[in-house]
């Protein structure tokens, strides 16, 4: 249990530390670092789809004058990938080429136009081979395999099934099965992908700068492919631009301009296009859902039977780990004691799909809660009661094994119903108008990460010096999510000291504590609680310094504010400068570490693939969508939100609403109007104009309730809040144009072209079952 | 070929000789180191290399920095007086109007135009004047909550 006594910080709406650079134009992002002793990098891809690379042909383009290197496929044999077992990709292609855009050759010049002439000199002769891009042309039988071992081109199948689903079903009284489309999307996060990497030929030394969410793969990656003992490689992460998940993987361009720095022995700073970064992709796939589910009459959920298939794009990626999360996270939120999932993760000639915020679960909740609501109105029941049907109770384990010790839905329910209204003013809407609902959850934390190695999830080092001083080293990645304030809190919380004295430094592996990076939610939970493991050593070397100053036992010392005094005495108040300068006096400078690993028993089912999904504990949303439709060009207006989330504690309420406003908006933008777009496998969506997520315009008020639940192993009783509200809001949106329209969407965005051709449809079965009717009397 | 622009630079008078193809976003970022300017897309998309340019918002990757000859440039460097945050960038600061920080300089830069002419704008307003401003992180609300708060604060933009 991590909730000690709180004093100060914890709980207060704070800005981020580190906002006064981002305002002031200071912060400085890695394409922002100083290139001018460095060298262009520039990568050539590939114009087809699919196709085996016959020759590539550089000696043009090296001759060009200030071209000083150019790598290939032929500089790199070993493959990267995310999962230990599920590495198929190289930097570079070698002999096939599997989407359009994989990086063939890159090349380094003294400057950006030297690099892009040089790429037209590279001479690629490629032998095309037939591509595919949906998963049923890649399933066909006499589809060409794109990976040798993977026959049908079925990158990974999922098949679990927990109690009884025959029986389930036989138990209900209304089952409904529908068929969900949920397109491709992508982060789309506002920076583009870069990297600097500087090679010390002399020391055989690599330094890296880049855009990672997760620096230590990036590391393991780079010793791999270059082939380098670990300990010669530095990986720094600046300023990051936003991630969403993005960033999670290793990236092609993040090898390939070690390679280049290394084989030219200098600087080379590579700035990918937006385009080049839509590219690099590894964003949610395109999702085909067919999900049947049965409920009583009363509402309770007797059995659920899905199925999921998920077009990954050419490479494994995250993709095993995504089509599990698919089937695991049906479970977590209801009583659903029957389930049955068949997961699919398919081969196509597209660019990589990978994690994205809310991995994995995003369209299968969408399809569950949009059938949910369908159910409801078909028993009768009102949207909210068929949700409330199903609470959980905690603490409880899932039928897949998932460990709840804090589920606090029922509050969430109770808030949005509230604030938006809804009891009176469902159903009494003017005519184009609706509400609709839905709830969502999402882990804090993978219990079991990808790269096992029995270490602890999260180390935090501090540091307490001569001047008073308190620096905390950590390893986790701030993205724009608040990572670096909430380790700060902590340690102001704990050592009951002034924000002002703490300074933290991040994410440079020379000198920060390894992190497992910033993923899956974790680092709140898992660092968070690190962080209050080392300001508690630290306090306690103060606590024993103070009790030794004061003649007394250290139990009988107090702390308030920045000074130590004796319990119960008025006299004799010690403050913290004193106290560090008798600390020291000990042992000079003072570095003190804290850790956190996670309960076995969080760590999921014994079934395969059942380590994906577990957590220490689940963060719960509801929301309410208000809409307005234009029933004549199928437009939607989405007026406004009430979301509410139990994020357990909320360490700096203000990151929290920050951050459930921005998953519900991006819930928002794939409901609404987000998805990628290939012509014979040419992404034509690679811009901001053609890829459309919404602008403030378009942007609804989001009105944010924090519900807090105290989780027994989150720190100070928190858990995640930058997930779990995002799966939310496209169900509650599609539940509301039925509520505005009479129109249940199964496709996914609801574009208005979509819209009015469903709306369309809708309005000819209804005159055709009005003249059948007529006809009939 | 080269030219010389004389241009006043967040208050300062600067001359640089530049090539007549040199967009403004990159004559801030190499020719001056100020890299608040972002590039976020591939040209005039996404708003985060917004500057202002004698007081009105432009996209600096999409103008030529030999067309703001003669022009006063400002750019977020500027923003701050005597080291002291402006009420645009104190307000995004305190009301987490930024995440990533990544449309943050362009974004202030906006509504600095907009808080110019319009000392207490309502929020359809200020959708308006950020319209051209994409952000990822934040949905925009507490965006619109940190422009009112620097309107509410009433300095000088």
């Amino acid at each position: 249990m991590n909730i000690p006594t709180r004093t100060g910080a914890a709980g207060q709406p704070l800005p981020l530390i580190d906002g006064i650079e981002k305002v002031t134009g200071q912060a400085i992002y890695t394409a922002d670092m100083d290139g001018r002793d460095a060298l262009t990098g520039r990568i050539l891809r590939s114009p087809v789809s699919h196709g085996r690379i016959v020759n590539i042909d550089t000696s043009k383009a090296l001759a060009l004058d200030g071209v000083m290197a150019i790598v290939t496929g032929d500089d790199c044999a070993l493959t990267y990938g995310v999962i230990p077992i599920a590495m198929n990709e190289y930097p570079m292609a070698r002999d096939i080429v599997r989407y359009r855009g994989e990086p063939l050759a890159a090349v380094a010049a003294r400057d950006a136009a030297t690099a892009e002439r040089a790429l037209e000199l590279i001479e690629v002769q490629i032998e095309e081979l037939p591509a595919y891009y949906t998963p049923s042309d890649s399933r066909a039988p006499d589809a060409v395999q794109l990976h040798e071992n993977k026959p049908g081109n079925l990158e990974r199948e999922v098949h679990h099934s927990f109690g009884d689903i025959t029986a389930g079903f036989a138990e209900a009284d209304l089952i409904r099965e529908e068929v969900f489309d949920c397109a491709e999307i992508n982060h789309a996060q506002l920076e583009p992908h870069a990297a600097l990497a500087d090679y010390d030929v002399e020391r055989d030394r690599l330094t890296l700068h880049t855009v990672s969410q997760v620096p230590f793969y990036v590391h393991l990656t780079l010793a791999r492919c270059l082939d380098m003992d670990s300990s010669q490689i530095r990986v720094v992460k600046p300023f990051v631009g936003g991630g969403f998940g993005a960033r999670t993987e290793t990236l092609n361009f993040e090898i390939i301009v070690a390679l280049l720095a290394r084989k030219v022995g200098a600087k080379v700073m590579m700035r990918l296009t937006r385009e080049e970064s839509f590219v690099t992709h590894r964003g949610r796939p395109q999702t085909k859902v067919s999900l049947k589910i049965g409920l009583t009459k009363t509402g309770q959920i007797t059995a659920v039977d899905c199925e999921v298939v998920m077009a990954g794009g050419a490479y494994a990626g995250y993709g095993l780990v995504t089509i599990l999360y698919a089937g695991a996270l049906l479970h977590g939120i209801y009583t659903v004691p029957n389930v049955k999932y068949d997961g699919y993760r398919v081969y196509t000639n597209t660019p990589p799909c990978g994690a994205m915020r809310g991995h994995g679960t995003v369209d299968v909740r969408h399809a569950f809660e949009c059938i949910l609501d369908r159910m409801a109105r078909d028993l009768g029941l009102d949207p909210f009661a068929v949700r409330r049907a199903n609470l959980l109770e905690a603490p409880m384990f899932t039928a897949n094994g998932l460990m709840i010790n804090s589920y606090g839905l029922g509050e969430c329910l109770d808030k949005v119903r509230a604030a938006s209204g809804w009891d009176t003013r469902k159903g009494n809407m003017p005519a184009g108008r609706g509400l609709g609902m839905a709830c969502s959850h999402y882990v804090s934390g993978a219990a079991k990460p990808v790269h096992w190695t029995g270490e602890p999830h999260a180390v935090v080092s501090m540091k307490l010096d001569f001047d008073g001083s308190v620096t905390v080293l950590t390893g986790a990645s701030d993205i724009g999510q608040g990572s670096t304030t909430i380790v700060a809190i902590a340690a102001a919380e704990i050592l009951s000291i002034d924000m002002a004295r703490i300074r933290v430094v991040t994410n440079d592996s020379v000198i920060t504590p390894k992190d497992n990076g910033s993923y899956s939610s974790r680092v709140t939970f898992m660092v968070g609680n690190a962080a209050i493991e080392a300001a508690k050593a630290l306090r306690e070397k103060l606590v024993n310094a103070a009790a030794k100053k004061l003649e007394v036992a250290p139990d009988d010392i107090e702390c308030e504010g920045e000074t130590f005094f004796v319990a119960g005495a008025t006299q004799s108040v010690l403050t913290f400068q004193e106290v560090a300068i008798a600390a020291l006096a000990e042992e000079g400078t003072i570095t003190v570490k804290g850790t956190f690993s996670t309960p076995i028993k969080a760590q999921g089912g014994g079934h395969r693939g059942g380590a994906v999904g577990s957590t220490m504990g689940f963060s719960y949303a509801a929301q309410v969508v208000e809409v307005e439709v234009d029933a004549d060009t199928g437009q939607i207006q989405v007026h406004k939100v009430w979301a509410a989330l139990d994020c357990g504690f909320a360490i700096n309420p203000l990151a929290v609403e920050g951050q459930i406003e921005g998953s519900v908006w991006m819930g928002l933008g794939q409901g609404l109007c987000e998805e990628t777009h290939y012509e014979d496998g040419l992404p034509s969506h690679a811009n901001f104009l053609d890829y459309r997520f919404p602008t403030i315009a378009e942007s609804p008020d989001i009105d944010v309730q924090i519900v807090e639940t105290i989780d027994p192993l989150g720190p100070f009783g928190a858990k995640e809040a930058g997930e779990g509200a995002l799966s939310g809001f496209p169900p509650a949106l599609v539940n509301a144009v039925a509520d505005a329209a009479g129109l249940d969407a199964n496709f996914l965005p609801m574009t208005p072209d979509r819209v009015l051709a469903a709306l369309i449809k809708l309005r000819k079965a209804a005159r055709k079952a009005k003249r059948n009717k007529e006809a009939l009397i | 070929m080269k030219r010389i622009v004389a241009l006043t630079l967040n208050g300062r008078a600067t001359e640089d000789a530049i090539a007549g193809n040199t967009l403004l976003i990159d004559y801030l970022r190499d020719t001056h180191g100020l890299t608040g300017a972002k590039k976020g897309c591939d040209g005039g998309e996404c708003g985060a290399c917004t500057v202002l340019v004698d007081g009105r918002p432009r996209l600096s990757c999409i103008t030529l920095a030999a067309s703001c000859e003669g022009t006063k440039v400002e750019t977020i460097e500027g923003q701050a007086k005597a080291g002291r945050l402006s009420a645009l960038q104190r307000a995004f600061h305190e009301n987490l109007g930024t995440q990533c920080g990544f449309c943050t300089p362009g974004m202030i830069l906006s509504a600095t135009s907009l808080l110019r002419t319009n000392p207490d704008p309502d929020t359809d307003e200020i959708k308006t004047a950020l319209g051209g401003n994409l952000c990822r992180c934040t949905g925009y609300v507490k965006i619109i909550q940190s422009v009112k708060a620097a309107a509410k604060a009433g300095e000088n933009p």
